[in-house]
């Protein structure tokens, strides 16, 4: 039980699993206020105006090693934490899982799988499209991400994945804001019913935002 | 009341356990599910079976010896009771009831539905105590301590560490229990003194015997006994990262002012 991450107590890797999850969340916010931007009218100059922005900001650009960063963290060391999970209890119960539990909490290794296949499946379309690895669409330049954008979501079968993935981010959501500040000892009798309340409002709020933009698509184009 | 109990039956730890079903009748709702297992075992001894063997001692609630995860729950579908002080009416005519050990790897199972809960000796043996010498009595209020401080200690205080947290948690974590023992002591003065040691001495056992890791479901506080809050878990993290952060290099003792 020693050794590598293993390293690390395990209240160590929760704390900085927790930290990882709480600046993805904050980004999270970044990347919807630039998305809603495809909803203006306006041909897609505002939106560009940003990704222009996103995407050559010298400040920007040591974010984003610090996103790319606490991706992976997050992702690693997510991963480690289920398997030590998964090994403390090597003989399952015949009858398990009638205790009063929060719901999505018993689920974030799913729900946290499934965001990163979709991260991979965005990653294809824009980020390695923008880097050159991968052809963008026919007749569009690399960084014409307003119409490679336009070009998904009107694709309803991508649109439907989309409005599904929302629903499992949301679910990952819910359980992880409260979750994050219990981990780091926030936890106050005064503050807490705030902390659940907000964690709950971003779960629905952010999602939902998100969704937006392919239900647009998908019922008034 | 008649019940159909399906009961785990392991003969040693090495042995491959199974579950055996058996019929009882004619059992009163007012027995406890403890004494419903002794008129089982009654019953098997005069047939020549083996009895079930189960951990139990107090019989009234303080000990936190007995056990059994029954039908998905730990000390039962009661809340806030152990075993012991599980009653028979909480369960409907004719159900079928299973009982099984707790489940965890630090728990291994010794015989049928008993484990051996030594790991949690071994986390105080870690640093759940306060190293003072004794001597005469100080006055009553020679040091002073809010009275909300002695209220969550208390709290804390209450946990009988009869491992319910652990197995109800879908990590078999034991971070509850851990988080008691930690918050009971650094609540007050005399166990501030060595809060910060004792949280990573027995944070450390606590990992080294293989317990899983937290994940706030909060299955660990609706089926503690005591009702254990996970609040204590939030006062165990704050404690180990303030412990980790702003601990200074141990000091080598010079031995007495050479």
């Amino acid at each position: 039980m020693s050794s590598l991450a293993l390293f690390y107590s395990s209240i160590t890797k929760k704390i900085i699993l927790a930290l990882a999850g709480l600046f993805l969340i904050t980004f999270l916010l970044v990347h919807l206020g630039i998305n809603l931007l495809l909803l203006l009218n306006d041909g897609g100059a505002l939106y560009m105006t940003a990704v222009g922005f996103m995407t050559t900001n010298p400040l920007i650009k040591i974010m984003e090693v610090f996103l790319f960063g606490g991706f992976a963290i997050h992702i690693i060391l997510g991963i480690i934490v289920q398997v030590y999970n998964w090994m403390a209890r090597p003989v399952r119960y015949k009858v398990e899982g009638y205790s009063h539990t929060s719901f999505f909490s018993k689920y974030m290794i799913h729900t946290g799988a499934i965001i990163f296949v979709f991260l991979m499946i965005h990653f294809n379309n824009f980020y390695f499209v923008k880097l050159g690895w991968v052809a963008p669409p026919a007749g569009l330049e690399k960084e014409d991400f307003y119409q490679m954008a336009i070009l998904l979501f009107s694709s309803r079968f991508y649109s439907i994945i989309y409005l599904i993935l929302m629903l499992f981010l949301a679910f990952h959501l819910n359980h992880a804001f409260q979750s994050a500040f219990q981990t780091l000892g926030l936890s106050h009798t005064k503050y807490t019913p705030f902390i659940k309340f907000a964690g709950t409002a971003y779960s629905i709020i952010v999602p939902l935002g998100f969704a937006c933009i392919p239900a647009y698509y998908l019922f008034l184009k | 009341m008649n019940f159909t109990l399906k009961i785990w039956r392991q003969k040693n730890a090495k042995a491959k356990g199974k579950f055996v079903t058996y019929k009882l009748n004619d059992i009163s709702s007012n027995c406890s599910f403890l004494e419903m297992l002794d008129i089982l075992n009654e019953q098997l001894v005069l047939k020549g079976d083996e009895p079930v063997a189960f951990d139990h001692d107090c019989r009234e609630g303080i000990c936190g010896t007995c056990s059994l995860y029954i039908n998905g729950h730990p000390h039962g579908p009661d809340t806030a009771v152990t075993t012991c002080q599980l009653h028979m009416r909480k369960f409907r005519d004719g159900d079928t009831i299973v009982v099984e050990p707790w489940r965890a790897k630090p728990f291994p199972v010794i015989k049928d539905l008993i484990v051996n809960r030594n790991a949690f000796d071994q986390i105080i043996q870690a640093g759940g105590f306060i190293s003072v010498n004794t001597g005469g009595i100080p006055d009553a209020n020679a040091i002073l301590i809010p009275k909300e401080d002695a209220d969550y200690s208390m709290d804390a205080a209450a946990c009988i560490g009869c491992g319910a947290c652990v197995a109800a948690c879908k990590n078999a974590s034991a971070m509850l229990f851990v988080a008691a023992k930690v918050s009971h002591l650094a609540l007050l003065p005399q166990g501030k003194a060595e809060a910060s040691d004792r949280v990573q001495a027995m944070v450390r056992k606590m990992d080294e015997l293989g317990f899983g890791n937290c994940t706030n479901t909060g299955a660990c506080e609706a089926e503690c006994p005591k009702q254990i809050s996970i609040t204590n878990i939030a006062r165990m993290n704050r404690e180990f990262l303030g412990a980790k952060v702003g601990s200074q290099k141990k000091r080598v003792s010079s031995g007495g002012g050479f």
